[in-house]
């Protein structure tokens, strides 16, 4: 059985010729590190750092675990959050604002 | 030690004893005092694992598929309704092959508002890919709530223990719990090949096209007929270790049985009162109590009537528009049978109407006759 390779840089897509060559459960084999899904965002949250109060509501509220919490301020990880402006929804100073992707 | 519980509390040792980390689940008659009582273990301390209070069984059942994939071992419990609004939850715990255990006590879907016995709610889920165990008394729930979460992991499924309404779930009778060193030993801590790691992400149970997805399922069916095997394997370990034996089905004297009875749950050990009045008669009656019903029991079953002449299947239980279900599954597992017994069906004890052991002694005594033809009988309904 193929296994998940811990930092697998690569997702190329892995061919199987046999069910017993599968994994029983449908995981992605390389590590989601290196699968940017970001891509499709077209709309992007900014977080004003002035405004922003440290609640961390919109770190607890993003579905996508975007959201880092680096010594109590929230960063937005663009490298993964789709743009579904949760966070501006949640966001009770409104410090997070929304702004058209560039293409 | 022995206590003298009811059904509902016999399941929350079972799981304290199985060393549950997660539980998950929302209140309903008459599933609640289960999981009263393992609030209350937790909150003092007795059960170190974490329980969350939910919105709805929905929620209890995608919280625990969650909790199970990051590799703790997880318990919900409901009932009737409760199980109903789960039920796409539980084809996703099948697909994403997590272990999950619940208890879910038997109880008839309204309207009209009922909260009594019947089978339909847990037999309603036959197809989402989960074990399921039908338990005769509260000893076998207690010691199929511990069995099963070593089964399901073993085959990487989600398992039900199925109980009856207040036959079970109220009434208190006593139970042996087994020394917890010795549970320990039997039920190691759950530790999949794979899970949920936030310092290596993975996706689980993303976009999986034709060309795989067929495959996966093909690994569940395999999954499930080879938890035959660990079920009984399973049973016998745990029969060493308690002096309680286990299968998918059990005989009730059935040497020399011409005539065969089949039920389950809570029905089944009326049913064996029955069975020794009628011996007592020296009717050739046996029982077959089937206690697996996913996976089906073909073997066993068609190895247990291979010498009957006719059977009766009670169900506590009805697909409406065709007839009882075990007594369907029975049927269609003997269907390529060179030799097959007549069988007839018996729907019986709906809505917790009580199913008493003279009736049981009246099916016997009408399938003994040649002249008997009716394929479904309504046990004593007013009609």
């Amino acid at each position: 059985m193929k296994k998940p390779v811990s930092g697998k840089k690569s997702i190329k897509q892995i061919k199987f010729k046999k069910a017993g060559d599968m994994p029983p459960v449908a995981i992605s084999l390389a590590s989601m590190l290196y699968n940017k899904t970001g891509k499709w965002r077209s709309i992007r949250p900014v977080i004003d750092l002035n405004k922003c109060t440290s609640c961390m509501l919109c770190w607890k509220f993003c579905p996508d675990v975007a959201i880092k919490n680096i010594d109590g301020k929230p960063y937005i990880d663009l490298d993964y959050c789709k743009g579904c402006a949760i966070c501006i929804e949640e966001c009770p100073v409104k410090a997070v604002r929304v702004e058209e992707e560039k293409k | 030690m022995k206590k003298v519980i009811t059904g509902n509390h016999t399941v929350s040792f079972g799981v304290k004893s199985a060393r549950v980390e997660v539980i998950a689940a929302y209140p309903i008659t008459p599933q609640t005092e289960v999981v009263e009582k393992l609030s209350e273990m937790v909150a003092d301390g007795e059960l170190k694992a974490r329980f969350i209070k939910v919105e709805s069984e929905h929620s209890a059942m995608a919280a625990c598929i969650g909790a199970s994939a990051t590799g703790a071992r997880a318990f919900t419990a409901t009932s009737s309704q409760g199980l109903a609004l789960m039920h796409e939850m539980l084809h996703w715990a099948t697909g994403a092959r997590v272990p999950v255990v619940m208890a879910n006590i038997n109880r008839s879907l309204g309207p009209p508002w009922n909260i009594w016995s019947e089978q339909t709610d847990s037999l309603s889920q036959r197809d989402t890919g989960w074990l399921q165990f039908y338990c005769e008394n509260n000893q076998e729930i207690l010691d199929t709530i511990i069995q099963a979460f070593k089964i399901c992991e073993k085959v990487s499924l989600p398992g039900m223990v199925v109980l009856d309404a207040f036959y079970h779930s109220h009434t208190a009778e006593p139970v042996d719990i087994p020394d917890q060193k010795l549970v320990d030993r039997f039920l190691p801590p759950y530790n999949p090949e794979y899970k949920l790691d936030i310092n290596d992400p993975h996706t689980f149970g993303g976009l999986t096209g034709p060309e795989y997805y067929y495959e996966l399922r093909y690994k569940i069916q395999k999954a499930m007929v080879e938890s035959v095997d660990i079920i009984k394997s399973v049973g016998k370990e745990y029969g060493n270790m308690t002096g309680r034996n286990y299968g998918l089905i059990e005989e009730y004297k059935t040497t020399g049985a011409k005539q065969l009875l089949v039920a389950s749950g809570a029905m089944a050990e009326t049913a064996k009162d029955a069975i020794d009045i009628l011996r007592k008669k020296n009717k050739k009656v046996g029982l077959l109590r089937v206690r697996a019903f996913r996976p089906f029991p073909k073997e066993d079953l068609k190895k247990a009537m291979s010498k009957a002449e006719v059977v009766g299947v009670i169900d506590r239980n009805i697909s409406l528009g065709n007839e009882g279900i075990f007594f369907q599954e029975i049927k269609s597992a003997l269907y390529n049978e060179k030799r097959r017994p007549a069988i007839y069906g018996f729907i019986a004890g709906l809505g917790g109407r009580d199913v008493l052991e003279d009736e049981i002694v009246r099916i016997a005594e009408d399938i003994s006759k040649r002249s008997f033809k009716k394929e479904i009988t309504w046990v004593g309904a007013k009609i």
